[in-house]
């Protein structure tokens, strides 16, 4: 017997995954309106290249958790790249084999 | 002296994929404010890598294989049928069993994103989400079909089913011939996932 495929391919299809069912859990957005901007960020992502079900799938689901947030009021785009930014300097100013906290990668102001 | 250096190429983490970053960002984000709970994305992750699978789909269909009331019950209300073997949550608020018989062939869809009985088959393979399947199995559903090793006769009829946020399919396949008396345990080892979407058919004993 083969052994089964893994259900997430990385972890960060499982993370996004979870989060779409979590808020959708906690009255962010009804699943309705889920599939409909999900529905819509996968067809314009499928314009130009035709997409596999795998990265490109999870790549068009965040896209879509950011675009409902943003329009659920709930994160806005400059706040996520703000912090999308902080994580990438802590991930690099901690030394390998620690843990890594968003404080490693606050910029100190003044 | 073979030594595993590795980690010393590396003097500070290795930066995660851009994809990872932002999903990270859009968590502590809610986090702060309130909106998210770490444990309870975990738990989310835990049950539907592990617990839900097309193993709790391949039981209701041994089930209503074996058991003429469920079989019928099945059909007639599968949300409630599925929902007594403590097969429910979300994304299975409504289902429907579609089975297949000597004349007609289903195959389940969904055309717009990936809507997906997730109870009875957790989370869909690859495929299913890829917009050559979703676009290609309404225009053409022989054809691919027929690439998923499936060649139907020439007079069987195939339906197709479009899943929406509010009904998920579930298809029934055929009962195997040389099945008979086996254990539900048993005739459930011979339903596969393809076979409960309909691209697939149920496996013959000893296959």
């Amino acid at each position: 017997m083969s052994a089964p495929e893994p259900v997430f391919e990385a972890p960060w299809h499982a993370q996004a995954f979870a989060l779409a069912v979590h808020l959708n859990a906690e009255g962010v957005f009804d699943w309705r309106e889920w599939t409909q901007c999900f529905g819509a960020v996968l067809q314009e992502h499928g314009v130009s290249r035709e997409l596999n079900g795998g990265d490109d799938y999870f790549l068009a689901w965040i896209t879509a958790l950011e675009r409902i947030c943003a329009q659920k009021q709930v994160a806005d785009a400059g706040a996520l790249a703000e912090l999308k930014a902080g994580w990438e300097r802590a991930y690099l100013a901690t030394p390998h084999g620690h843990p890594v906290h968003l404080n490693a990668g606050e910029v100190k102001v003044g | 002296m073979p030594h595993d250096h590795h980690d010393h190429d590396h003097p500070h983490t290795l930066l995660p994929p851009d994809p990872a970053l932002r999903v990270k960002a859009l968590e502590t984000l809610l986090e702060r404010k309130g909106l998210l709970d770490p444990a309870a994305l975990d738990e989310i992750i835990e049950t539907y890598a592990n617990k839900i699978g097309p193993q709790n789909g391949a039981a209701v269909v041994a089930r209503a294989w074996a058991d003429e009331d469920f079989h019928r019950a099945l059909l007639t209300d599968a949300t409630a049928a599925v929902s007594e073997m403590g097969f429910y949550g979300r994304q299975g608020e409504h289902m429907v069993a579609v089975e297949n018989t000597d004349d007609t062939h289903n195959v389940v869809v969904c055309t717009l994103c990936s809507c997906y009985p997730w109870p009875l088959l957790g989370i869909p393979p690859g495929w299913y989400k890829s917009d050559a399947y979703r676009a290609r199995v309404v225009r053409e559903p022989r054809k691919v079909l027929a690439e998923f090793g499936l060649t139907l006769p020439e007079g069987k009829k195939v339906r197709v089913w479009d899943s929406t946020a509010e009904i998920r399919y579930l298809v029934v396949p055929q009962r195997p011939a040389g099945s008979e008396g086996l254990s539900q345990e048993d005739l459930a080892k011979l339903v596969t996932r393809e076979s409960m979407i309909g691209t697939g058919l149920a496996k013959e004993q000893g296959a």
